[in-house]
């Protein structure tokens, strides 16, 4: 019978099954043992599997990153919690010239089957350096793959993928998230990098979102079916791997083609996505690709400066009408 | 550099090693001086494009490390790594072939000479970030631990790397973690052109920063790789005991610019003349002669170098030049470049 988890809880969970299959899958960041992660989502793990499998370590992201890669190349499977997004900065070094090309540039010496694990993206009023989505940076290196799961199951089931996998993987939690709940598969639960899921089957328009996006796509795709507009949602749920046939499939179908991301404008993954499509959907679209982000800004705290910055159910449902008008 | 900015003597050379270790390691120095040698000649050709950094004059850093070293253990090195590549075994044709950019490079020609990587010898490495790859060698060594096989990992940085806050988050998560991590540092006095000692709070870089981490300082002269050698091994053993980090400041000198295009003009001519006087090569052969070593044998390690050298550079140039077909390959495990499905 399937079991109802919060997003937090799921990811004690999905990282407990890979750690008990695998004796090589280790963790390690900033308060993730004794406090159990300051999202408490690592909650458990030092308990259940000791102090070698589970560390503390200081802050010092870029220390993190190195270990977690050096043990990868010679090993074992880390996964390392970068705590907020918004310290990959910190340590930008070690992802993008480090972890990122060391299998191209020892042309396949070296292969390094890591997770990194983030707590990303905004809607909890912290301000423009603990509130941003990066996957926008980190899609934009070779080298890297990129997972933004959007409810506790894939959470459960990405996570799986991504500790399995002999890449390495930018795992994206969506901070807003952590509190929802959803249901999770009985037994182990291992999904697959690269596939999109439609949420929403629809006819009219697709919506593709990624993340907490999803659900306000979903809510903005329900207001609408009420005006009779029957919008598909698209959860694209990995960046890299792009799920491009998913896509491709959705435009054929409707024509119409949205997005709705939550990081700030430019170079956002829409405008990859719309070019993709304007390449090799064009003879499907029936309107112009409209894009649904926060403005080119830093978020800001406040809740209603933050609320009007990060794209509503309203401001979606607005866009998808306006562009079917 | 004078002797006021040294604190502390360098250490003496004991000379504990046999005889036969000792002539291994003028051969190591040797091979990488003939190396290094041709590799500027192919330069100069234009045959060696883009950049590359020599370890003409630290060779008795990568020699006395080396041999303190076993072929389990892991070695991470810097842009200036063609030293260390050699020294772990890396094959010199793939290593000339990589610089040349040959199909047949130690990495099919994707890395270049500031990325020389020979895993199979367990040499993790040539990383091109300053310091970066100080945090990475904790990871092998994190995981030798964890793994509970007695590995060291070690890595070798320039003076350079001891003001990046790389290097003191790495420091401190080894000493934290105990880690059986050996950090050389090959001080050879210029931060690429500035004199470290300009732009650094402190004489030495890298040892008087290591009571920070509570590690005992550690000045070898790193022209002399029977100090240096003793050193390693006294920081290996400590390392693989279960002992912990160790961090050793080998003072050096590169008897060339910092790369391929600089000339080294802003180094007194008297700083040069008195560190070329202290080239760790002449000074090994005439200490090893001096000890009995018969001229002959030092003589046969030297042609033989050359003759190495000459075979490998005539079969790196006559290499194809990296295939574009291979231009996407190893960006991801399943061995080529795509991020669609």
């Amino acid at each position: 019978m399937p079991q109802v988890i919060t997003y937090r809880e799921a990811v004690a969970v999905g990282l407990a099954q890979e750690m008990e299959r695998d004796p090589s899958v280790v963790l390690i960041g900033e308060d993730i043992a004794t406090a159990g992660g300051v999202f408490k989502a690592t909650a458990g793990l030092l308990e259940k599997f000791g102090p070698k499998r589970v560390r503390d370590t200081p802050i010092s992201e870029q220390a993190i990153l190195g270990a977690a890669m050096g043990a990868a190349m010679t090993g074992l499977r880390p996964v390392a919690e970068l705590m907020f997004a918004d310290f990959v900065s910190v340590c930008h070094d070690l992802v993008v010239n480090q972890i990122a090309k060391a299998r191209y540039m020892t042309n396949g010496q070296i292969s390094l089957p890591l997770v990194v694990r983030f707590g990303n993206g905004g809607g909890l009023r912290f301000g423009a350096q603990h509130s941003q989505s990066v996957e926008g940076w980190l899609m934009a290196v070779p080298g890297l793959k990129v997972v933004v799961p959007s409810t506790p199951a894939d959470v459960v089931g990405l996570m799986a993928a991504a500790v399995r996998d002999e890449d390495p993987v930018m795992f994206l939690e969506e901070k807003a998230l952590y509190p929802t709940s959803g249901e999770v598969p009985e037994g182990e639960h291992v999904d697959e990098l690269g596939t999109a899921r439609v949420r929403r089957a629809g006819s009219d328009a697709s919506i593709f979102a990624l993340g907490t996006m999803v659900h306000r796509a979903l809510g903005a795709a329900g207001q609408l079916a009420a005006e009779g507009i029957d919008c598909e949602v698209v959860d694209l749920r990995s960046l890299v791997p792009l799920d491009v046939s998913t896509v491709a499939a959705s435009v054929a179908k409707t024509g119409r083609v949205f997005t709705v991301e939550e990081g700030p404008r430019l170079c956002g993954w829409g405008a990859e996505l719309a070019s993709i499509v304007a390449e090799e959907c064009f003879y499907d679209l029936d309107a112009p690709v409209r894009r649904v982000t926060t403005p080119h800004i830093p978020l800001p705290a406040a809740d209603s400066l933050e609320d009007a910055a990060i794209p509503s159910v309203e401001r979606v449902v607005a866009v998808v009408r306006e562009g079917l008008g | 550099m004078s002797n006021d900015t040294v604190k502390r003597p360098p250490r003496e050379a004991e000379g504990s090693r046999g005889a036969e270790a000792r002539v291994e390691m003028y051969r190591a120095q040797v091979r990488v001086r003939l190396f290094e040698k041709e590799a500027y000649n192919l330069f100069l050709q234009n045959l060696v494009k883009g950049t590359s950094h020599l370890a003409i004059g630290q060779e008795a850093v990568a020699a006395g490390v080396s041999a303190a070293l076993r072929p389990d253990d892991y070695v991470f090195a810097t842009y200036r790594g063609h030293a260390h590549a050699i020294s772990r075994g890396a094959p010199m044709t793939a290593c000339f072939a990589e610089l040349m950019g040959r199909e047949s490079g130690l990495m099919a020609g994707k890395g270049g000479s500031m990325h020389l990587t020979y895993a199979k010898g367990n040499f993790m490495g040539s990383y091109a970030i300053v310091g970066a790859h100080l945090t990475i060698a904790n990871g092998a060594a994190w995981s030798a631990v964890y793994r509970g096989t007695d590995q060291v990992a070690v890595a070798f940085f320039g003076d350079g790397a001891t003001n990046i806050g790389a290097f003191h988050e790495a420091l401190n998560l080894a000493a934290t973690w105990k880690l059986p991590v050996v950090f050389v540092c090959e001080n050879n006095l210029y931060m690429e052109y500035t004199p470290i000692s300009q732009v650094t709070a402190v004489a030495q870089p890298a040892a008087d920063r290591a009571s920070a981490y509570g590690l005992p300082p550690v000045l070898v002269d790193g022209n002399d790789a029977d100090a240096v050698h003793e050193a390693a091994t006294e920081a290996v053993e400590r390392a693989r005991s279960g002992g912990g980090p160790s961090l050793v400041e080998a003072v050096t000198y590169r008897h060339g610019g910092h790369s391929r295009a600089d000339p080294g003009k802003y180094r007194p001519d008297e700083e040069v003349a008195e560190w070329l006087a202290k080239d760790p090569l002449p000074r090994y052969r005439t200490r090893l002669q001096g000890e009995g070593v018969e001229a002959p044998l030092l003589d046969r390690i030297e042609a033989d170098a050359r003759d190495e050298v000459d075979r490998a550079r005539e079969e790196a140039k006559a290499a194809p030049p990296a295939d574009p077909a291979h231009l996407e390959t190893e960006v991801f495990s399943y061995g080529e470049s795509s991020w669609r499905r």
